[in-house]
């Protein structure tokens, strides 16, 4: 069948099967030449993607164990993560890291070593996560953790599925006493003021700033700054704090359709982005947020990659270290607006430290952008490209679609001893996406 | 099915053959939405246990749904006798016998709900598949008679034919996609069935037309079509 990621580009014919039990999983990747787990298809390009065999890994999604003393989960691969929050949120329990959407899998969020908002003070997914058992090109299951195959899980968290298929893991969740953020909004007229506001908000839990990507000269890097910190019981009103882990149903919506290419144009964002600008002045100050809308802002919009069009769209998101990130991340900014490519709003995150083999977070900023795909599209994301390079900074491999294997390289000087590992290990040919296949991994 | 009853806060009774193999499913219903779940032996052929079976119980249940059935295949149905005789008493006898207990406690009770998942393949006989479909046409009587027999006792009866479902049992097979329900499509219509108290259910609504087409064909003419 036709397969994607969320971002429909690139779309690549795949024979995809959908093991029910471990021995059928086993049987698959003993028959075939290589393979790649994927689940709900959230990586924006084709790193879930292996013509000739993709595995859907969503019917092995069973919940294994709970410990209410420490918090532990052990799930399948295929748990997605809305599920658990539906089963713990009203037992007092939230995910320790949430990337932007729900509708992802266990084992997609330790494939990228996902981060949420609140990186920089509790780290990516793997801060959470106390083993992983992977499945190897002979079908034997290994337990791997920071105690044991240690290599084995520290090239697993952000390896995107290329050291064996993830098949069980244990992750610990967090104690809330509600399912409630205070919100506090602040307002950043520019770049600079937005970078300000993050770094002194080093207590709060989450943070995260949503840049304007229209503005230029000294409108430039125009945000809205988002902190947050999950709410106790004392700060919900009376009628909510009877139920603190209930929130309001949310009205679904949907995008029925593509949106033609010429519904995204310099016009259309730029009210849209001076609109969210002005109502987010507004409503500037704390607010209490429930968690779905907090998080999950685009999940209430199912389908909103249609917006982009039929010809879908390009994620860019990269971090810079702290020393270069002002400077290039003023140039990044100023290269998109230039070339008016219409992204709605970028994401400014500050990360915190990270040591790991192959994932993607460094101590710094990271920025990410989407753009509609147009003929034009592919010399400005080279361009970014280039100044991400030039300031020490490196991609992400769950958003990208298009990356060439010497950019990757020129960025991340950890590639090599991941080749070579997947080498040694065997782990190339058994495990392969297109993306591997073009980033020569 | 289990789930989407544990999801509404049914406490969930699980009986199946080896029943011990279902231990990880048991705690991930519990994990998952809070209820009560407990597995039970149960073997749909060995009918002279299903009385023993039910008295085992620990509570006889609110809402009873049997999903038995096994295809087995034609060919192999039309040479050996034996094999056709487990395809008829799997999808006949078997449950037929522990719908039939559980209707004269729910009787007694005045109260409850079962739910029998039938096939569309009962719908007339055909030559690829009438071994099946002729077991499955007796369910489907059996399954009316009784609603017809409980109307007013209190006990609702729901006949479900699925239609194409992709599982385990038509795996391989080449099913076009918008005539194959997904079974958590199947469950999702069981769940409002039993609710909205609906006879017949066909979870696909456009098999309602092709069954009615499919019935409506004189035998003259049906036994020169090969489907």
């Amino acid at each position: 069948m036709k397969l994607s990621g969320w971002g429909r580009f690139p779309v690549v014919d795949a024979q995809v099967y959908v093991p029910r039990d471990v021995e059928a999983l086993q049987e698959l990747v003993a028959s075939k030449p290589s393979v790649i787990a994927r689940g709900c298809g959230r990586a924006y390009g084709d790193s879930a993607i292996n013509s000739s065999a993709t595995i859907d890994m969503r019917r092995l999604n069973r919940m294994l164990g709970f410990d209410p003393k420490t918090g532990q989960l052990i799930a399948e691969a295929g748990v997605v993560l809305c599920d658990i929050i539906a089963a713990f949120l009203p037992r007092g329990w939230f995910p320790m890291v949430t990337p932007g959407t729900k509708f992802v899998t266990l084992g997609g969020m330790i494939a990228a070593d996902v981060h949420g908002k609140n990186h920089r003070r509790h780290g990516s997914f793997r801060g959470c996560v106390d083993w992983i058992e992977v499945m190897g090109a002979d079908g034997s299951i290994q337990r791997c953790s920071r105690e044991s195959h240690v290599e084995l899980f520290e090239h697993t968290l952000g390896g995107m599925g290329l050291t064996g298929i993830i098949l069980r893991a244990a992750v610990r969740l967090r104690a809330v006493e509600t399912g409630w953020i205070r919100q506090t909004t602040i307002p950043a007229p520019n770049l600079r003021s937005a970078m300000t506001a993050l770094e002194r908000a080093q207590d709060s839990t989450y943070s995260v700033a949503w840049i304007d990507c229209l503005g230029t000269g000294e409108n430039l890097g125009r945000s809205l700054v988002f902190l947050g910190d999950h709410a106790s019981a004392p700060d919900l009103p009376i009628h909510r704090s009877l139920h603190p882990f209930a929130t309001p149903a949310k009205r679904k919506l949907s995008v029925p359709f593509n949106f033609p290419c010429f519904a995204l144009n310099r016009f259309s964002l730029r009210t849209f982005n001076s609109l969210y600008y002005r109502v987010g002045a507004w409503n500037r100050g704390q607010q209490l947020v429930d968690w779905d809308s907090y998080f999950y802002p685009l999940d209430a919009v199912a389908d909103w990659h249609r917006i982009y069009g039929r010809k879908g769209l390009a994620q860019f998101q990269c971090a810079l270290p702290l020393s270069g990130s002002e400077e290039g991340l003023s140039a990044l900014l100023q290269a998109v607006a230039k070339a008016s490519a219409g992204s709605f709003l970028a994401v400014l995150k500050r990360f915190g430290p990270q040591e790991s083999r192959i994932s993607f977070p460094m101590e710094g900023y990271s920025l990410a952008l989407d753009f509609p795909i147009t003929a034009k599209i592919s010399d400005l994301l080279a361009n970014l490209d280039r100044i991400t390079i030039e300031h020490g900074g490196r991609f992400y491999l769950a958003k990208d679609s298009r990356m060439s294997a010497e950019t990757l390289r020129a960025s991340d000087d950890r590639v090599g001893s991941f080749v070579r590992m997947r080498a040694e290990s065997g782990w190339k040919t058994s495990f392969q996406s297109a993306q591997a296949e073009r980033l020569v991994l | 099915m289990a789930h989407k009853f544990a999801e509404l806060g049914h406490p969930i009774q699980l009986a199946a053959r080896q029943s011990k193999t279902l231990g990880a499913e048991k705690t991930n219903l519990q994990l998952r939405y809070g209820v009560p779940v407990t597995l039970h032996e149960f073997d749909a052929l060995l009918t002279e246990t299903h009385a023993q079976f039910l008295a085992m119980l620990p509570e006889l249940p609110e809402i009873a749904v049997s999903i038995v059935g096994l295809m087995g295949s034609q060919e192999g149905s039309e040479r050996d006798h034996l094999l056709a005789s487990c395809v008829m008493r799997s999808n006949y006898e078997g449950p037929a016998n522990i719908l039939a207990l559980l209707a004269n406690r729910f009787e007694e009770r005045g109260s409850g709900t079962l739910v029998g998942v039938s096939s569309v393949a009962g719908e007339r006989g055909r030559a690829t598949n009438y071994v099946y479909g002729s077991a499955k046409a007796g369910f489907t009587a059996f399954l009316s008679g009784l609603r017809n027999r409980l109307a007013k006792r209190g006990v609702h009866v729901v006949t479900v034919l699925p239609g194409y479902v992709a599982t385990k049992m038509t795996e391989g097979i080449n099913l076009p996609a918008r005539l194959t329900a997904q079974p958590s499509e199947v469950a999702e219509g069981i769940v409002v069935a039993v609710k909205r108290k609906k006879d017949v259910i066909y979870v696909r609504p456009v098999w309602r037309l092709i069954m009615l087409i499919i019935r409506l064909i004189p035998e003259g003419l049906f036994k020169g079509i090969r489907m």
